[in-house]
Formats: C-alpha cells, structure tokens, sequence
C-alpha cells in the first residue's frame, strides 16, 4: 500500500507546487492524477519516486518511509529518457541491481517480452519509433519487479493509435504482475480507460479537487454508456477545478480573449 | 488485448530502422568528388614543374615537385627523416600525453565540483590568455634547453585545450539522464561510468583532437628555440643553408606525422563512440 499523508512541497523560490496533499493507494489498484498544468501532477510523482524531498509531510510504502528512489518503485518518465549509448538490452539492465549475468539476460529478455520488444534488444534507442522507445522505458521500470509503477504522462507524445496500444500493452503487463499504478495524465478518455481510480487536482496551490472512483469492468469500450458517463462526470469535475482556479487573477483576462 | 490494440502494435513494430541514406548514390560519383579536390594542387604542381622545366622559372627559392620528392626521398634513404620524425614525435607523445592527463583531471574537477570550479577555474583562465610561446624564455631557464623545456612546452599547450573541452562537457551533460541513473539508484561510481563518462565522451574526443593539433603546432615553437634533431631543426636548418627543398620536405613529414597521429587517435576512440547519431560521418 502506498501512503501518502499532508505532503507538501514549497520550493526554494516560495513557490508552493503542492500543499496537504493526502492520498492512499491500495495495492494492484491504478490511480489516475489529472487537472491543468501547473496543479502539482509532476511534483506529486517526483516525490513520491524519491527524486526531490518533500517540504512536509510523509510518503510509506508498505510503512517503509520514501525519502529517496527506492528499489519497490518503478518511474517511467514523459520521454523515454534511453541512454543513448546502451543498446536496448543494456537500457532495460539499467533498471536492474547487480545480479548474475545469466539471470540478468534472461530478466531482461522476459521484460522486453512483456513490452513485445524482444527481437529488438540489439538495437540503438535511435532506430525505434517514439512509442517503442517509451516501450523500452516501460520495461526497465518494470524489470526490477516493482510493487509501484508510476507513469508521468508517459503517452503524451505519441500519436492517438500508438497510444491506443501502448494503454493495452499497459494493462496487459499489469494484469500479470498487478503492481499499484499511479499515473499521471491530461487526457480525460486515457484515465477513464485505465483507471480504477481518478483523482482531480486544482493549481495555485496544488491540491486534491475531487476523487471519482470508476468501478467499470475491463476491457473498456469508449463508445459504452458507463464509459461515457464516466467522462463525462471527470471532465465536469475537471471543469469546476479549473474554473475555480481562474476565480483568482486570471478571470479578468478571459474577456479579452473575444475580440 | 482488442483487436483494434492488436494491429496497431503490428504497424509500430514494422517501423523500419533510420535509412542509411547514401547507398543510392552511383560509385562512380563517389570518386569524381574527392578527385575534383585534387584537380587545384596537382594542377599547380604540374605546371610549375613544367615551368622550371622549360626554364620560364628558375625554382631556386621555390623547388619544383620533382626536387622535394628527390630531397624527401634522399633524407628518408639516408635514415635521417625517420631519426628526426622519431624525436619529433616523441617529444609531441609525451607532452600530449602529460598535457592530456593533466587536463583531462583539472577539467574533470572543475566540471564536476563547484568548489573546485571557483577554486581553479578563474585561475586557469587566466593563465589560458598567456600565449603559450610567452612561456619560453622562462621554461629554458627552469629547465635547460634540452628536453625538459620543450615537452613542457607542448604540455603547456596542449593543456588548455582540453581543460576547457572536458570541463565544458561535463557541465552540459543531460540532467535528464542524469536523473534517469538517480531514479535507478546507481551509486556513484556507477554513475560515473555508466552515464557521465559515456555522455561526455564524444566531446572529449574532440578536445584531445584539438589537444594533439596543438602539440605538433607547438612541437615546431620548441624545435626552432634550439634543436639538433626533430622536424623543427630540418625547417631552421634548411633555412640557415638555403635549401628550400628541405624545409618542404619537413613540412610534409609533419602533415603526414600529424594526419597520421590523428588518425590512430580517432581508430582508438571510434568503438566508444559508435553510438551517436549524428548526421556527417566523421570530421
């Protein structure tokens, strides 16, 4: 179980990106953050991977405290971040510990399977496509067997149909070793899809708006009425966080934009 | 999965692999472009051969091909040429070498602690602006005028050079991946080796290039301020006795000592570096 309590995160400029953010993820259950740019997405993943520290407040994997990148959790990032010198093979390894050689490729192998890319492993990063890139980054977050996988809007960058079948390959990998999934994401229909779980987030500071518990049987089907109706209650809740947020500084410019 | 997941992952996964681009082109338009380059110096040559042939040139001063081939072919008979590119190249090696090691060290403290970069840095810079030939008078007096001065010299200018290229690559590595090593937990010396050292390779190829270009360039400076043997006393010499062929011949020895020193240097690297994407060949 993930655990996170009153976290708040206040950068050296006074800026406050997150503030009192509590959030309790069970284990095998997919989370969903979304909202605008600006309401703490990032931040909330960055913490919670152990990148940066929090200013207050706390984060428990299973009770263990995160206060830096910890074995149990798997970060996948907006690009794929490959190295570049390291073939694809090696770049999965990354995500790895020091283990045997043989266990080591066989690990590998099993995991550039999962992301249906083991005939490639002796390619460069530079001659796969973006959505396979990303896929090789799947896979070494996944390699080391983590119980928490988190995705920072890992499918932004690619065109709708290669997201279509990374969102499959995504749900496929989870139902074979159910890690705890949070994910974060700008795409009303990806965290209808996908979620068990969305959670809505405002900015200025950011913070937790809404929470929408989806208790959708999968595969999901965006043309059914449940799949629907979801979207449309995320997007209303995503509407009322937004507009919330513009109540501030920001409303006297919304008229100038009809000229 | 659904069928819809299914066909898409096909479609991606036939993506083919960056187009190597140039296979199209004829052979024979691979070879009519370096031989265009050619056309200028070997048609210069050509004619002032024929000119002091033809006695519409006398060619004291500046000896036809057929001399400098002749002059070349006599000192390298005579085991001459070979003595003196061997000491020339030895004095470059060690200096290049001393230079390099030094530089690659202070580059890598200044790129990669800031304390060290505000200790040494503003210091270093300072002494880059010093012409490096200003250093002479003071390095015979250290030193002698024998070797010692002249492999400091080369260091010296070597140096710099490298300094500037491994601290500057150091601190422009990607934070990106830097942080992809911290989220996968790598200790410090992992770190190093496995996304530091590997990043800032390519432009500390390029530096100890520039570097080893340097070390011929100031091998010349040590050699005239007073050599008995080396590339640089055959220029001085053929320049007290009259015999511009010599000083020709030397020069030429020093292009084919310096392409050739580049060359091994680039052989060596090139494995490290297969991994680039990078759209010209080589440089």
């Amino acid at each position: 179980m993930l655990a996170v309590e009153r976290l708040t995160k206040r950068y050296a400029d006074g800026t406050v990106a997150l503030s009192d953010v509590s959030l309790t993820v069970r284990a095998a259950e997919i989370v969903a953050l979304i909202g605008g740019s600006g309401c703490g997405k990032t931040t909330f993943l960055r913490l919670v991977a152990g990148l940066d520290r929090a200013s207050a407040g706390s984060i428990r994997l299973d009770g263990e405290p995160v206060l830096e990148p910890h074995a149990g959790i798997g970060l996948v990032f907006q690009e794929p971040r490959l190295l570049p010198w390291y073939d694809v093979a090696a770049n999965v390894a990354v995500g790895l510990g020091r283990v045997p050689a043989a266990e080591r490729r066989e690990r590998v192998l099993h995991a550039l399977e999962k992301v249906g890319l083991a005939d490639h492993a002796r390619r460069w990063p530079r001659e796969l496509s973006g959505g396979q890139q990303q896929r090789v980054a799947i896979a070494r977050a996944l390699i080391g067997g983590p119980k928490v996988l988190l995705l920072d809007e890992p499918f932004s960058a690619l065109d709708a149909f290669t997201r279509a079948s990374l969102h499959e390959h995504l749900l496929a990998i989870w139902s074979e070793s159910r890690p705890t999934v949070v994910m974060v994401t700008h795409d009303v229909d990806e965290a209808v899809k996908l979620a068990d779980r969305v959670v809505v987030m405002r900015p200025a500071p950011g913070r937790i708006a809404d929470e929408i518990a989806l208790s959708l049987a999968r595969p999901r089907s965006r043309a059914s009425p449940a799949v629907e109706a979801a979207s449309r209650t995320v997007l209303k809740a995503l509407d009322r966080s937004l507009k919330a947020a513009q109540k501030g500084p920001e409303a006297s410019a919304a008229p100038a934009l009809w000229w | 999965m659904s069928d819809a997941g299914l066909s898409v992952a096909a479609a991606e996964d036939s993506h083919p692999a960056a187009p190597t681009g140039q296979g199209a082109r004829g052979g024979r338009a691979r070879w009519a472009r370096p031989l265009a380059g050619l056309l200028l110096p070997v048609g210069l040559a050509l004619g002032w051969e024929l000119a002091v042939r033809f006695g519409l040139a006398q060619g004291r001063l500046v000896p036809p091909p057929s001399r400098i081939w002749e002059t070349f072919l006599r000192l390298a008979d005579t085991g001459e040429l070979g003595l003196h590119i061997g000491v020339t190249l030895w004095r470059v090696l060690v200096g290049f070498g001393a230079g390099a090691v030094a530089g690659i060290l202070f580059g890598a403290l200044s790129g990669a602690s800031p304390v060290s970069r505000r200790l040494l840095d503003p210091t270093l810079q300072a002494l880059r602006a010093i012409p490096s030939i200003a250093w002479v008078p003071l390095f015979i007096l250290w030193f002698g005028i024998f070797e010692a001065s002249k492999v400091t010299l080369i260091a010296v200018g070597v140096f710099f050079p490298i300094y500037l290229g491994v601290g500057g690559a150091i601190l422009s590595v990607d934070r990106k991946l830097v942080e992809v090593g911290r989220a996968y937990r790598l200790s410090g010396f992992a770190l190093v080796r496995r996304i530091l050292l590997p990043a800032i390779l390519p432009e500390a190829v390029t530096a100890l290039r520039s570097g080893l270009g340097l070390g011929f360039m100031f091998v010349v400076a040590a050699e005239f301020m007073g050599a008995s043997e080396g590339l640089g006393y055959l220029l001085v010499d053929g320049q007290q006795l009259g015999k511009p062929d010599q000083i020709v011949a030397a020069i030429i020895a020093f292009a084919l000592a310096g392409k050739l020193c580049d060359t091994v240097l680039v052989l060596l690297t090139r494995p490290l570096l297969a991994w680039q994407d990078v759209r010209r060949e080589r440089l």
